[in-house]
């Protein structure tokens, strides 16, 4: 892995396209396999919130102190406006790692593919990742990333700066939140405590549009399909049924209800 | 021989909740249970450990471990699993266990699987079948492990019922083995500056037998004056919704839900939350549910056992004087 200490820095940005995490539940189907969601009309797909908030940490360095944003997403097949949103919020550059193997990775996979995107991308100073992504909820790619690369992971973000060759982050903890420093090149995930993303600006989005992504395959990044082999299997994915029968309470109107409530309450031993 | 290793954690010489139900979570699996204790200094600890019911403990002591970094416990525990050969290798999902145990599955070349809420020995091949939410709790999946060991399993906090399982908390005859590690300062690669702590007075979420939470429906941060005297009423702590945090009205140590607090009171009051299911990843040990929301096709009612269709600045008033009558009678 070749370092470059230029005066700004190269940052990577990785982004994960995912079915609406915030559908109503009752939009979801699983497929016939019963191995994965199915697309439904209902659920839409969009770009993983706690990547945008990665996007967002980026955008502020590179705002702060200049840098070059390449933003990297591992997929079978892409919606154009959803991974190109964050080449509009401002991003320079997008790489995407498309295969019809990459359908079904876990984390092991997930991870091996873009330490290899990675390498041969080369030169950074920074990886940026959510949280997690919000269709498995794993938190477990970056850490693999890190891992493969043998590079410092810092998790759970909600700050990131650069000073010098020296990452500066704030991790979040129940109650609080730890400051910590790692040299680069690092890779740091990111939290939805970071502050909202900023919104794609008229001139981002027609930028956007022109830009070409450059598409590797796994052929290209020299990956024996061998090593993709998953580590974790599916067995089953069901939708648990929930419904608790609420009691509704009802009084004559909406401040009569809640005193009927306080009162069912009390016969119950609750309050 | 060992089958199942937890990696039992540990805060200011006292071993912690998940340890404890990493060990019941061990046991139902079955085979022979051990766990590892690790830090700079154990004094005390092992003991704690007898009546949790484990035929073994694995004592890691080196200077690097006191001052938990993720760095140095992925290093000493990955030499551990190397001598010990778990087949299976149990980590909570702690600000430490969900970092450390992804961290060591890595680099023994193994899968892991994140925030389970079960786990058994499966069928004829005896490879672990893991139960875990996904989509942020509206599905379920199963997953098991291809053919090398350890398995790896994060539990979610509080998902085991840690008197259900047969030989739990039976204090089986233990024996002890002080594991040597290598260890130095070149393994740590984030270097820990401060820990800053927000100072608060207020009562705190987990253990809290009463919570009281408000969500986007609050439309502003005033209305959690109310709740705060509410939970007040109840003896208990106040929550809230990312929704709510995210915009700002309460601090982000109120959020309950898959990235934030997870609680298991008797009665959880809900105002103005829709009940998405990463909010109920946080809540759905509670006993009871109550929601006030102005929207009968909410989610939460569909989780709630009480509910009152309305708005709350009408629901909320009186309901806070009903329940100030009934506790002073
Ligand atoms: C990966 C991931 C992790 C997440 N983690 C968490 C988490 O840990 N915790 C969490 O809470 N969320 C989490 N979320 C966000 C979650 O999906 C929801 O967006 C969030 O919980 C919604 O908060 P809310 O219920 O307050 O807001 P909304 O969903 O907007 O609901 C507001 C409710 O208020 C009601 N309302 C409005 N006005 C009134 C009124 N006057 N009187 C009564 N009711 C009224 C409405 O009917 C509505 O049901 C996560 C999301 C993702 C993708």
């Amino acid at each position: 892995m070749a370092v470059r200490r230029d005066a700004v820095a190269n940052i990577i940005v990785c982004v994960k396209q995912v079915p609406d995490p915030e559908a109503p539940p009752s939009a979801f189907r699983i497929d016939d396999g019963g191995k994965r969601i199915a697309d439904s009309p209902g659920v839409s797909s969009v770009l993983n919130g706690f990547d945008e908030n990665a996007v967002e940490a980026a955008l502020r360095i590179k705002d702060a102190a200049g840098g070059r944003i390449t933003v990297l997403s591992l997929g079978s097949a892409f919606a154009a406006d959803v991974v190109k949103k964050p080449l509009s919020m401002g991003a320079d550059d997008l790489v995407l790692l498309q295969d019809e193997t990459f359908d079904d990775l876990d984390s092991y996979g997930t991870a091996l593919v873009l330490s290899e995107a990675l390498k041969r991308i080369g030169e950074f100073d920074l990886v940026l990742c959510g949280r997690q992504a919000s269709d498995w909820d794993n938190a477990q790619a970056p850490l693999g990333i890190a891992e493969l690369l043998g590079i410092p992971c810092i998790t759970v973000a909600q700050k990131v700066e650069i000073n010098g060759g020296v990452v500066v982050a704030e991790r979040v903890l129940s109650g609080g939140y730890e400051v910590v420093e790692a040299d680069m090149p690092a890779l740091v995930t990111v939290s939805n405590e970071l502050g909202e993303p900023r919104y794609p600006t008229l001139r981002g989005i027609m930028t956007a549009g022109r830009k070409q992504p450059t598409v590797w395959s796994a052929d290209d990044l020299g990956i024996d399909r061998a090593r993709l082999e998953r580590r974790i299997r599916i067995m089953d994915l069901f939708l648990p049924v929930r419904d608790r029968q609420c009691e509704v309470i009802q009084g004559e109107d909406d401040a009569d209800s809640g005193r009927l409530l306080a009162l069912r309450l009390r016969e119950e031993k609750l309050i | 021989m060992v089958d199942v290793l937890a990696f039992g954690e540990h805060a200011g010489g006292k071993i912690a909740p998940i340890t404890a139900d990493l060990i019941a979570a061990a046991r139902g699996v079955g085979g022979r249970v051990a766990v590892v204790l690790m830090g700079g200094d154990l004094t005390g600890l092992e003991a704690q450990t007898a009546p949790l019911g484990v035929d073994k403990v694995y004592t890691v002591q080196h200077p690097l471990l006191a001052g938990e970094s993720v760095d140095m416990l992925v290093s000493a525990l990955e030499q551990v699993c190397r001598r010990v050969q778990p087949r299976v290798l149990l980590l909570g999902k702690t600000a430490i266990g969900r970092d450390v145990g992804p961290c060591v599955a890595f680099r023994l070349g193994v899968g892991a699987a994140q925030d389970s809420v079960a786990v058994e020995a499966g069928g004829q091949t005896g490879r672990i079948v893991a139960t875990r939410p996904v989509y942020g709790g509206t599905a379920m999946a199963k997953v098991t492990f291809g053919s090398s060991n350890p398995q790896v399993v994060i539990m979610r906090p509080g998902a085991v019922e840690r008197g259900s399982v047969p030989g739990a908390g039976e204090g089986v005859a233990e024996e002890a083995e002080a594991i040597e590690v290598e260890l130095d300062e070149s393994i740590r690669k984030v270097r820990h500056v401060e820990t800053v702590r927000k100072e608060s007075e207020r009562m705190r979420l987990d253990g809290a037998s009463v919570v009281v939470s408000g969500g986007r429906g609050l439309r502003g941060p005033e209305p959690f004056a109310m709740l705060e005297e509410l939970a007040g009423l109840l003896g208990g702590a106040v929550g809230a919704s990312r929704a709510a945090c995210d915009a700002g009205w309460v601090d982000h140590s109120y959020q309950i839900g898959l990235t934030g607090a997870t609680i298991r009171p008797d009665l959880y009051v809900t105002v103005g939350i829709s009940g998405a299911s990463q909010h109920m990843a946080g809540c759905s040990g509670a006993k009871r549910i109550v929601a006030i929301n102005k929207d009968a096709d909410a989610n939460i009612f569909k989780e709630a056992s009480f509910g009152v269709v309305g708005d709350w600045s009408k629901v909320l008033p009186s309901f806070m004087e009903a329940v100030r009558d009934l506790v002073r009678s």
